[in-house]
């Protein structure tokens, strides 16, 4: 890798070859808040990441790019064990959070998932009222003890999400009856309630309009000054708008890594550049 | 991808000239609707097919039924002279006797012992308990005349309600031609009429036609069904929770699945036997009661509620699941606060299918001595008691004209019970119900 780098470095714009599997560019950060290395993730027989290495750094907005089925929601629902859920999948390697390997037997999943929260494709509030939506994990964290510490927290959250001018005077009305992009900043009130200090996001612009997605942006651009964020998402104008670092998945496989303005500007492997410019994916 | 390859095949074809892609389309057209049409009509025949028949038992069981709600009463008047009844003992009257004598001063050109006994014969032997109980509540001082409308007999009840022809021969009939000519005498002095009867709805079962009701058996049946959802909903819903949540998938969790999915299928006379050998023989449960009975129609309705109540789980959408595991809640959390919410609708409407199938099961009742004839009205779960579709099955078996309309009666007061018990299941679902 380090040979690769340095090629890089001296013979500028020489891409490397689109077979070449190793990492390129830079996965550590001065001051990360997460470190993976070496991770696999094999769904029964079938190996869906192979030893992906990259840390997430503080206050960072990460974004993961690549074509359909490359990896990059699976490593993404890795960093808060959401796989766990799925019977056959398996999970090698590490992933520290504040020095602990979180596939560690002794870490307990609950307080892992309210420190690192996450939102999804698709909007998903629950059935029950805007309140009960935002107040449901500080309620079962323990969070709260009285009314007021609820409402307060429901009001912050909302607030953040840029969702309270809009919700304030129905939020006993349920949360799915808003309209899609109100259901998902809802969704990251919810996350943020509980104040986690990763946010994840699995393309949770996918379903939404132009103008939905760019509350969306601006909310991510927001929340970079409390939390780290991860976010997957198909749309490289997106990951260009909101990210710092990129990283750029292929068939499992972490392809390249750097800063969002490097990855976009001046791609060091031929299968990024393709695919930001768009011959594939 | 085939779609558009295929598409732009005809469109090429069709530029081609000769044969047009919507000639083809607009002659498939009317075969197209016409299958459609068909399929309607086969459907709207089968619909209007049921609804024939089930019109036809409703109405027959209505026609056949109703008169049972009337009875025939006689006006009698009591004389009551002091010494009739016992000072001591007021119980232990000869009430019997002040009826007969009651009916004797009403008829006093009847003298022959053997016509004094037909004559009582028109009477309801109920007369006697009528006036004990008025006697008991009120007992009177001096010499009183109690007028008491006292059921009549069975077969003056039919006579009454035009079961029974008076122009055929005697012999033909239950009723003598002396019977008639006093049932006549009553007629012209208006004291023998048709009353709403309340005993029917009040009173235990009979061997006296006129005296027999139901109540008796709604109660038994409210106790087995009380007994029957307070073990079947819980036990059901925990299994179900267990085995779709929490159970790791193997082979012996794909084995219970497999037994479960068999049980429901298993005739239900079964359960009534496994009943009888296990809580009568071996746990030495009291006999006919609404306890063990409702243990075996749980037995019986446990399938139903599981099978119904996985399939509520599975339907709940896995990204309700996700949202919640994702903010941090434990698995309990996820289920109790999110998952069983939403599946409770679909399990009560299993509990509901379960409970109407154990309402109206009679077999495995059978098998636990609830057949038995008793009179009594049970006052709690360990009483004997008869349910309604055994009821039903016995007075279906009894001689007597009329427990013909009877029977017919007590199957309208099954579906009574029946429809309120759903009734109050729809309503409490609509209540759980939520949109997502």
């Amino acid at each position: 890798m380090q040979e690769v780098l340095k090629q890089n470095i001296v013979e500028k714009r020489i891409l490397a070859p689109r077979d070449s599997r190793k990492t390129i560019g830079n996965i550590n950060v001065p001051n990360p808040r997460m470190v993976c290395r070496n991770v696999n993730v094999y769904y029964g027989d079938k190996q869906a990441i192979r030893n992906v290495s990259i840390d997430i750094g503080c206050n960072e907005v990460l974004a993961m790019i690549g074509p359909s089925g490359c990896g990059k929601s699976t490593f993404l629902r890795c960093l808060n064990r959401m796989n766990d859920t799925i019977d056959s999948c398996r999970v090698t390697g590490e992933i520290l959070f504040d020095g602990r390997d979180i596939y560690d037997p002794s870490v307990d999943v609950v307080p892992l998932r309210a420190q690192v929260g996450m939102v999804f494709q698709k909007p998903n509030p629950f059935p029950k009222s805007i309140y009960e939506n935002v107040a449901w994990a500080p309620k079962i964290h323990g969070i709260v003890e009285s009314k007021s510490d609820t409402d307060e927290i429901v009001e912050s959250s909302l607030q953040k999400a840029g969702l309270w001018e809009e919700v304030k005077d129905r939020l006993d009305q349920p949360g799915t009856g808003l309209s899609g992009g109100q259901q998902q900043r809802l969704c990251i009130a919810r996350a943020i309630a509980v104040s986690p200090e990763v946010i994840l996001m699995d393309e949770p612009c996918s379903a939404l309009d132009p103008i939905a997605t760019a509350k969306i942006e601006d909310l991510i651009e927001e929340l970079r000054a409390q939390y780290t964020i991860a976010i997957v998402t198909h749309s490289m104008q997106q990951a260009s708008r909101v990210s710092q670092r990129t990283a750029f998945f292929h068939l499992g496989d972490l392809i390249e890594v750097g800063t969002t303005e490097t990855i976009f500007t001046k791609p060091s492997h031929q299968l990024t550049e393709d695919y930001i410019t768009g011959r594939y994916g | 991808m085939s779609k558009s390859t295929t598409g732009s095949a005809a469109r090429s074809s069709a530029s081609s000239g000769r044969v047009k892609t919507i000639d083809i389309v607009n002659k498939g057209l009317k075969s197209r609707y016409r299958k459609e049409k068909r399929f309607r009509v086969y459907g709207l025949l089968s619909i209007i097919a049921s609804a024939v028949f089930l019109a036809f038992l409703l109405s027959s069981i209505v026609f056949n039924g109703y008169s049972a709600f009337l009875q025939t009463y006689i006006k009698l008047d009591v004389p009551v002279k002091t010494g009739m009844i016992n000072e001591q003992n007021p119980r232990r009257s000869d009430f019997q006797g002040i009826i007969k004598a009651a009916i004797r001063d009403y008829f006093p050109d009847v003298t022959e012992r053997k016509d004094t006994r037909e004559l009582y014969s028109i009477f309801s032997s109920g007369a006697a308990f009528q006036l004990r109980e008025k006697v008991l509540k009120n007992p009177p001082e001096g010499d009183t005349t109690i007028s008491l409308w006292v059921p009549a007999d069975d077969d003056v009840d039919m006579l009454m309600k035009g079961h029974m022809k008076r122009d055929v021969p005697e012999s033909e009939r239950r009723l003598s031609d002396k019977q008639l000519r006093w049932i006549e005498k009553l007629e012209t002095d208006k004291r023998i009429e048709k009353r709403f009867n309340t005993t029917f709805f009040t009173a235990g079962d009979s061997r006296e036609p006129e005296l027999a009701g139901i109540w008796g058996a709604v109660k038994g049946s409210f106790y087995t069904m009380i007994v029957t959802l307070v073990l079947s909903f819980p036990i059901g819903i925990a299994a179900a929770v267990y085995l779709e949540e929490f159970a790791p998938k193997n082979i012996a969790t794909d084995f219970i699945e497999v037994n479960i999915n068999n049980l429901a299928a298993v005739p239900s006379i079964v359960f009534g036997l496994l009943g009888l050998a296990v809580f009568l023989n071996f746990f030495g449960m009291p006999r006919s009661t609404p306890l063990v009975g409702g243990i075996v129609l749980m037995l019986m309705t446990l399938p139903t509620i599981i099978i119904a109540s996985r399939a509520a789980l599975k339907a709940v959408p896995p990204s309700i699941r996700e949202a919640a595991l994702g903010v941090g809640s434990s698995k309990l959390q996820v289920i109790t606060g999110h998952v069983l919410p939403l599946a409770l609708p679909g399990m009560l409407t299993g509990t509901i299918i379960g409970m109407a199938q154990a309402l109206g099961e009679t077999a495995p009742l059978l098998m636990i001595g609830m057949v038995a004839f008793i009179v009594d009205i049970p006052g709690g779960f360990t009483d004997p008691a008869a349910v309604m579709p055994v009821q039903i099955y016995l007075w279906a078996d009894s001689p007597e004209r009329a427990f013909v309309e009877r029977t017919s009666a007590a199957i309208m007061v099954l579906l009574a019970f029946l429809v309120s018990m759903n009734a109050v299941a729809v309503i409490m679902r609509k209540r759980f119900e939520r949109r997502w």
